[in-house]
Formats: structure tokens, C-alpha cells, sequence
């Protein structure tokens, strides 16, 4: 049997990355639209200033030390995105990720700031409070039917509120955010191992990134490569099937929903733990981390590695958003174009189904012309 | 004596990427007769059918109604022309009463949107008694048997005055005796002058129903026949291509050690919770098919997840080898040697969106052979073991174990199903309605699978509805009705008359040895 050569626009990640380039495009194009619609005498340099981000700034070691901050808040995006998609592949959606991801940092600053435990202590906290979380969305799926999207959402906000109680304790007395980790517990602070040095000084940049970025693998390994991600997969695509052949699909459901929290918690110690940002004990909405991993996994192509770059490009905008000239524009106008891009990243699967239909039509058509060809030529080939 | 066409489908040419889907096709409808059109699997019956529906265009070839050349744009557009389809799975709204499906897009109101139901309700009954349909409008889909949703399909097309009607596979879902009620509404159709077109793959069917007979293969025009002139084996032949042994060919069962022991066994219902399976005891012995005969609904579904262990049993046992399973895990009991091929092979049988290969090791993917110890596939071993099985058991399918189980033909699908649970060497063979929707050629080919399996000492347990496959494939036979075993009967020494008779519950064993 010979092996057919699949057509270069037929395969899957030519058109995850042709469908995402294509969201991208199209949400710039509207933020634009939006831009000169508010005040068009800005918009070019307004949507300039946003994809050029860190590179804003003329002197090179500016460049390079912003280039940092934002791979920082890529990096727990990264762990979102993951999360949301390690999830999605066994048929469940982790919108619990934004959940998963607060009381991983509730479980991170409560053991840095309170306890003063080492940094590695701290990032297993938020692992396992993430887990523990994702644990319960899925027993209560497994065993009680319950929606994991339904009792995903409400942990996303009895986790906010007790996340915001818990760390009241280590809050300054003058503000509402909690303690610096520098100055009350720097041993809770993740190694740089002279990755900061790289970046011109910059003490945010951490090991956080590029284990972040080796926890993409190794998801990537556990979904194609392993008897888990076989089960795993299997329990997703057809539970009576998993059940049929002896698989525990309770067992996986509430694994997955398990690994995944984990993710998402994971990724807020390791955004936490640099220092980066202070918990504010008195905010009302859950962090838009979690949900713009739902954003980032999708634009990926909802392959771990698509993640990787689809979480930098979104933190990038999102980042580059807050350079935009305040002057012309309201100050809500940087989350305001950058969730319109990343809105605009939801609609990867539709291109790709759109970009499917064309691929066939022309094909059709192609066939239609050269049957139509050698019909007139002589005769039409019998079949094989 | 010349009659007009009521649909003329002339020289149609319809190509696919890859494929000739039709490859110049004839197919020409009598006022008032009923034409059926045969062809296994991918034959493009289906096909054919959407053109002539407006879903496809056809790349050549014409369209005439009534001898009047027409250029069908959509279904809509053949809807205007009274072209109509009962498709095999049914396009009804569950919650909604006959009625209301019935006039579902076509609702009679007055000026003002205000329905108008009585009116509408009035001539639904006077077709339904026109026709002997039987319907009860105001009944909700979901209460009513499948049999009662088919003709609700049909009096959905009577309504529309429909006069040309299209039966795709309309006895697949039926049983029985629907099949021959629904037999009898087809020929009274076509005497009051409706035309018929029937697309079917049972043999037996065509020939007790149909006028003439059209035969498509692999995309081509074979023939039109007059079924008054020809004989099952002759259809068969131009189907398949070749000859087809509609008799299983098989020794007398040899039967040895009791492979199966149930005794006892209750199972409740998963629908309502009542005990479906009530006190049921027999044994399988190795070398030995044996039948579970009955009409869809008495338990049979049931019985089975009870041995597979997908619903737990209530009371009593079951032993496999002398071992007790009755609640051990499912992975044990296939472990231990049982083998299930399932009644639903989408539901249960396959991943859909998984390979054809990551399907054929779904029972064994655990094993070393196949996976290493710290839990990594071994794809290469995988893939060869996947290439055996599709040569061995002829899986055809587009691009070889990499193909999507999804876009397989259903018969392929049931060969790599059969291929999985049959090459993993069973003690017991658990085999539910094996052949159900396939064409003769794979009938053929699973029919001979499975005697393969009893002749190699083997336990078979075979669930089956169709009554052709009991009689044929079995040693023993035990009717199911209403939960129970009511009879046991030797396929030699009955009739199928009497198997009807168990099945219906007209007569049953008191006491069964």
C-alpha cells in the first residue's frame, strides 16, 4: 500500500497556523476600526504602538527588559492555555482554569508570605490547591452529572472570594494588596538562575518561563505519545466506548479535570512567586488569566506547542496595549483591543472548518475540469 | 403496454474528490410502481438519491418528470415537485405530537399566523385511514414505537401530496412484523398510483415487494431487472459480483466444557429501571453457537451488559470458565477471555475520531507487546499489528490504519470491530446483531468469521433479530420474551413458523430442563 502525500493545505498544523494568522489579522483589523471610529487621528500609531510593544522603547536595553515582562505574564498563560486544552482533549471545557489559576496563587502567597516556606514548597501548593479544585469539577461531573462548565464557574467565584479572605491576612495595612515577597519572603521568590541577567536585570525573569514552556512538552508528550493520553483521549472522544472496553472512565474524567487544575494552578505560582504582581484583596472579578487561556489554546491550534507561541503573541498585544497614547485614547482602550484580537482568536475552529469546505469545492471543481478535459480529449479512464 | 416515467434519471455522472460517485446511471420510475434500488455499501445509492434531491448536481446527465426535463436546485425545490424520503434516520421533533410534525413547515394559518390545526388534523386521519397507517395524531414521538415514527414520515410526505416517495433502508429499524406491515402500506401506496422507490440491500425484501429492480456497483449501472423475472441469487450476483452463499456452510457443533454458566441472572433496565432481564439460565458450551432469537425490546440488550458487566447484575450469576464474573470489572472479564462485539458499534464499538489502528488495539493497547513500562505506546508495534488485522479481515478504508474510524463505511467499521474482538483469541464470543445494516458480501464474510470462531473450540453467544441469520448460523436456540428464555429450540428440527410463535409469546416451555 503506498502512502498518499497529504497536500500541504490539507494538513493540521498548516491550517491551525494559516486559520490563527488569519484571527490575528482580522483582529487587528477590527481593533483598527475601532481605533479610528473613537479618534482616527491616533489609530495608526495606536495600533503601531500595540504590535510593536516592547520595542517601543529606542534604547536596546529597555527593548530587552520589557521583552522579559512580558515573557513573565506569558509564561502563567502558557500554563492557562494548557489547562484549557489538555481538558478540551478529553471532551471536558476548563473554564475553571481562571479558578484553578486564583486559588493557586491564594495557595502560592499564603505559603510565601505567611507560612515564609521556600519557593519550591510554595509552587507545589499551588499545584496540588489547583488539583484539589479540578478534582472536585470533576467528581462532581463522574459521580453527580453535574456540568463541568456549571460548577466550574462557581468555583471560579467561591474561590476568588476565599482567596481574597485568605490572604487578607498578609495584606499591607495602608492598601489593598498583600505583602512584597522581596521584602518579607525573599526565599519565596523563584530562582532566576541568572536568566534576569539576560534580560537586562530584570529580577521578574525566572525559571518560571522556561518551565513553562518544558511543561508544553511534556503535555504534548502525555497526550500523543503515552497509554494515558490513549485513555485519556479515548474517554474523551466516546465515554460508552472507554466504558466498553474496560477503561475506569470515572477515573479519567476526574483525572484530567485533576491534571488540568493543576496546570492552571501551577501557572499562578509561577507568576506570583516572581514578585511581579501583588494579590489585590479587595478585587471583585476573577483574573482574565484563566479566560484568555480558553483565547490561547484555541488560537493555538489547541496543540500544547501552538500554545507556547499563541500565549506570547497574546500577552504581547495585551502588553503592548498599555503604550498606546493615553491622551487620545480612555486608558481602558489597551483591554479593549486586545480582547477583540484575542475574541477574535476564538474563531480559529470556524476558518478551519471554512478553509476545509473551500479545499473540497475547489477540488471538486478541479476534477470536474479535468475529467471534463480528458473526456474531450478521447476517452474517460475506466475505473482501476 | 407503455407506461409514462413519473422520474426519469438519465446517464447521471457524479464525481467526487477521489471518486466517481455515479458513473452514468439510469434509473427510470413508473407511475405506480415499486422500484427498488439495490447496492451494498458504497455503491452510491446514496448518492443518486441527492441528486435527485438537489443536494448535488450531477456533473452530467438530465432529470425528466414526466417526461419534462427539470433542473432540481435544492431539496426544496424537489419537495415542490412531489418528491419525497423517509431517510433512514428519522427527521422528527421528539416532543412534538404526530400532527404537529406532520405539518411541520407546511402549517396551515390564517391571515393573521394563527394556526389552523383542525382542518389539518382532518385530513391527517383521513389519509392515515386511507393508506391503514394506523397513526394517532395527537401521540408524541417519543411515546411511540419506531414503526409508528416511520409512518408518521410517510403520512409527512402523503400530506405534501407527495407523489413520488422514497424509502431509504425504511426495515432496518423495524421489526418483523413492521416490516410486513410496512410491506403491505407500500404496495397500497403504490396502488393508489403513488410511485415508489425503495433502496434496500435485503434480498428478500426487494423480492416480495418490488416491481423491478435496479442494481448499482461501485458507482456503476449493472441493470434493471423485472423481479418477476429473477431470483435472489440472480440479484445478489449482479450486487456483488459474484456468488454469494446465502447458507452458512458449517459441520455439525462438536459442543465441549461449558464455557458460559448463567444462572439466575436479573438485570434492570437502564430506561425505567424495571428488571428487564428476569431469572435467565442457560450455559454456552465451547464449540457451540448459540442463538438468543427475540423481538428488539425483550431483554436481550440487556442480558448482554449484564455479561459484559456494562449494567451490574440484581441477582444471581455468572461464570466464565467456572469462574465467578457476575461483578467483576469489564477489563477483567475481557482479559479472562470474553470477547464482545457490541450492538452499537458507534456507541460502544469505536472511538470515532480515533485511527482505524488506535481502534483495532482498544482492547489491548495495555498490553506489553504494545506498550512500554513506563507507559509509552510502542506505535511501531501498533502499526504492524493494525496491518495484519486489515489484511487478514479485508478492512478496506481510505488511507489504511491511519484512516479516521469516522470515515469508514459502516461495513468496514464492523470488519475492524470483528477483526479486533475475534483475533484476540477468546474463550467466548459475545456477538450482538453482527451483521445488522451490512451488505451480503460482509454477511457473508462475518458469517464465516464466526463459525471460524466455534470451529476453533471456541463459546459463541450470538444475539440476532434477523430471523434468516438464527435459523442459519446456530446450534441451539433460545427465545427471549418479555425478560425471559421461554424456549429452547434446534434450528434443525423447527420451523420458522414456530420460532415466530416463541418470539411472539404465543407459546412458551413451562419447564425448561
Amino acid at each position: 500500500m503506498k502512502e498518499q502525500k497529504t497536500p500541504l493545505l490539507r494538513r493540521g498544523w498548516v491550517q491551525s497556523l494559516l486559520a490563527s494568522l488569519l484571527c490575528i489579522l482580522i483582529g487587528l483589523l477590527i481593533g483598527y476600526i475601532v481605533l479610528l471610529i473613537i479618534n482616527p487621528a491616533g489609530a495608526n500609531e495606536a495600533i503601531i504602538t500595540i504590535l510593536k510593544n516592547f520595542l517601543t522603547y529606542s534604547r536596546k536595553e529597555a527593548q530587552i527588559k520589557y521583552l522579559g515582562n512580558t515573557l513573565v505574564k506569558a509564561a502563567p498563560l502558557l500554563m492557562c492555555s494548557l489547562s484549557v486544552l489538555f481538558a478540551y482533549k478529553v471532551g471536558l471545557f476548563n473554564i475553571g482554569a481562571a479558578g484553578q489559576y486564583v486559588i493557586g496563587a491564594g495557595a502560592c502567597l499564603f505559603c510565601a508570605l505567611y507560612l515564609h516556606l521556600p519557593w519550591y514548597i510554595c509552587l507545589l501548593a499551588s499545584l496540588i490547591l489547583g488539583m484539589v479544585l479540578g478534582i472536585l469539577s470533576g467528581m462532581l461531573y463522574a459521580y453527580c452529572n453535574v456540568n463541568v462548565v456549571i460548577s466550574c464557574i462557581m468555583f471560579n467565584w467561591i474561590s476568588l472570594y476565599a482567596v481574597n479572605m485568605l490572604l487578607s491576612l498578609v495584606k499591607e495595612s495602608t492598601s489593598p494588596y498583600t505583602l512584597t515577597l522581596s521584602s518579607n519572603s525573599p526565599g519565596s521568590i523563584l530562582p532566576s538562575l541568572g536568566l534576569g541577567d539576560l534580560f537586562g536585570g530584570n529580577s521578574y525573569v525566572t525559571i518560571a518561563i522556561p518551565l513553562s514552556v518544558l511543561i508544553a512538552i511534556v503535555v504534548w508528550v502525555v497526550l500523543e505519545k503515552t497509554k494515558l493520553g490513549y485513555e485519556l483521549k479515548a474517554t474523551g472522544c466516546n465515554k460508552s466506548a472507554a466504558q466498553y472496553c474496560g477503561m475506569k472512565e470515572k477515573k479519567n474524567l476526574i483525572l484530567t479535570m485533576a491534571i488540568a487544575g493543576g496546570l492552571a494552578g501551577l501557572g499562578a505560582g509561577l507568576y506570583y512567586l516572581t514578585g511581579f504582581e501583588q494579590w489585590s484583596c479587595t478585587q471583585s472579578t476573577v483574573p482574565d488569566m484563566g479566560f484568555n487561556g480558553i483565547a490561547a489554546a484555541f488560537l493555538g491550534g489547541l496543540s500544547p506547542l501552538g500554545s507556547v507561541l499563541s500565549s506570547l503573541f497574546i500577552q504581547h498585544i495585551s502588553s503592548g496595549g498599555a503604550y498606546v497614547d493615553k491622551t487620545m485614547y480612555c486608558s481602558q482602550i489597551s483591554d479593549l483591543i486586545s480582547s477583540l484580537i484575542i475574541y477574535l482568536c476564538g474563531f480559529v475552529l470556524f476558518f478551519k472548518f471554512a478553509m476545509n469546505s473551500w479545499l473540497n469545492k475547489r477540488e471538486e471543481k478541479n476534477i470536474a475540469k479535468q475529467t471534463a478535459e480528458t473526456a474531450a480529449a478521447g476517452k474517460g479512464d475506466d475505473e482501476k | 403496454m407503455e407506461q409514462p416515467y413519473a422520474i426519469e434519471m438519465l446517464h447521471i455522472t457524479k464525481r467526487f474528490p477521489g471518486i466517481i460517485a455515479n458513473d452514468d446511471i439510469t434509473l427510470q420510475l413508473k407511475k405506480g410502481e415499486i422500484h427498488a434500488l439495490l447496492g451494498e455499501n458504497g455503491a452510491g445509492k446514496s448518492t443518486l438519491m441527492s441528486v435527485l434531491f438537489g443536494m448535488y448536481q450531477p456533473e452530467e446527465g438530465t432529470i425528466k418528470k414526466d417526461g419534462q426535463q427539470v433542473d432540481i436546485k435544492d431539496p426544496n425545490h424537489a419537495n415542490a415537485l412531489g418528491i419525497g424520503m423517509v431517510h433512514q434516520h428519522f427527521k422528527l421533533v421528539e416532543c412534538f405530537s404526530v400532527l404537529d410534525n406532520i405539518i411541520l413547515g407546511v402549517e396551515p394559518t390564517t391571515k393573521g399566523g394563527v394556526l389552523q390545526k383542525a382542518q389539518a388534523r382532518k385530513k391527517v386521519v383521513a389519509l392515515s385511514n386511507k393508506y391503514g397507517l394506523k397513526v394517532d395524531p395527537d401521540a408524541l414521538i417519543e411515546d411511540i414505537t419506531v414503526g409508528m415514527q416511520q409512518r408518521t414520515e410517510i403520512l409527512k410526505m402523503l400530506y405534501r401530496e407527495n407523489e413520488i416517495l422514497i424509502f431509504d433502508e425504511p426495515t432496518a429499524v423495524l421489526t418483523p412484523q413492521e416490516i410486513d406491515e410496512l410491506m403491505e402500506i407500500m404496495r397500497n401506496l403504490a396502488a393508489e398510483g403513488k410511485s415508489i422507490l425503495f433502496i434496500s440491500h435485503k434480498l428478500n425484501e426487494i423480492m416480495s415487494v418490488a416491481d423491478r429492480c435496479t442494481v448499482l456497483r461501485k458507482g456503476k449501472y449493472i441493470g434493471t431487472v423485472n423481479i418477476a423475472d429473477t431470483s435472489r441469487e440472480e440479484l445478489s450476483r449482479m450486487m456483488v459480483g459474484r456468488d454469494v452463499e446465502f447458507v452458512v456452510q458449517k459441520e455439525d457443533a462438536k459442543p465441549g466444557d461449558v464455557i458460559l454458566d448463567v444462572s439466575g441472572l436479573t438485570v434492570a433496565s437502564k430506561a425505567h429501571g424495571n428488571n428487564a432481564v428476569k431469572d435467565v439460565s442457560f450455559q454456552v458450551r465451547a464449540g457451540e453457537i448459540v442463538c438468543i432469537a427475540g423481538i428488539d425490546g425483550n431483554g436481550q440488550t440487556e442480558l448482554v451488559y449484564g455479561l459484559t458487566g456494562l449494567e451490574p447484575a440484581k441477582s444471581g450469576t455468572v461464570k466464565l470458565k467456572g469462574t465467578d464474573i457476575t461483578h467483576a470489572p469489564i477489563r477483567q472479564r475481557s482479559t479472562m477471555g470474553m470477547s464482545h462485539i457490541p450492538e452499537d458499534r458507534h456507541k460502544h464499538g469505536l472511538v470515532l475520531d480515533y485511527s482505524l489502528e488506535d481502534n483495532l488495539v482498544l482492547q489491548r493497547y495495555f498490553e506489553p507487546q504494545f506498550v512500554s513500562k513506563t507507559g509509552f505506546l510502542k506505535r511501531g508495534a501498533i502499526r504492524e499489528y493494525a496491518l495484519r488485522l486489515i489484511e487478514e479481515y479485508d478492512v478496506r478504508s481510505g488511507q489504511g490504519p491511519i484512516t479516521t474510524a469516522r470515515s469508514m463505511s459502516g461495513g468496514n467499521q464492523q470488519k475492524a470491530i470483528i477483526a479486533r474482538e475475534i483475533d484476540k483469541e477468546p474463550e467466548l464470543l459475545v456477538a450482538v446483531q453482527p451483521t445488522r445494516g451490512l451488505d451480503v458480501g460482509a454477511i457473508e464474510f462475518i458469517h464465516k468469521q464466526i463459525v471460524a470462531t466455534r470451529d476453533a473450540g471456541k463459546g459463541v453467544l450470538l444475539v440476532s433479530l434477523e430471523l434468516d441469520e438464527v435459523m442459519s448460523l446456530s446450534d441451539r436456540i433460545l427465545v427471549m420474551y418479555e425478560g425471559e428464555i421461554v424456549g429452547e429450540l434446534d434450528p434443525k428440527k423447527t420451523t420458522v413458523e414456530e420460532l415466530g410463535l416463541y418470539m411472539a409469546g404465543a407459546r412458551r416451555e413451562e419447564k425448561r430442563a
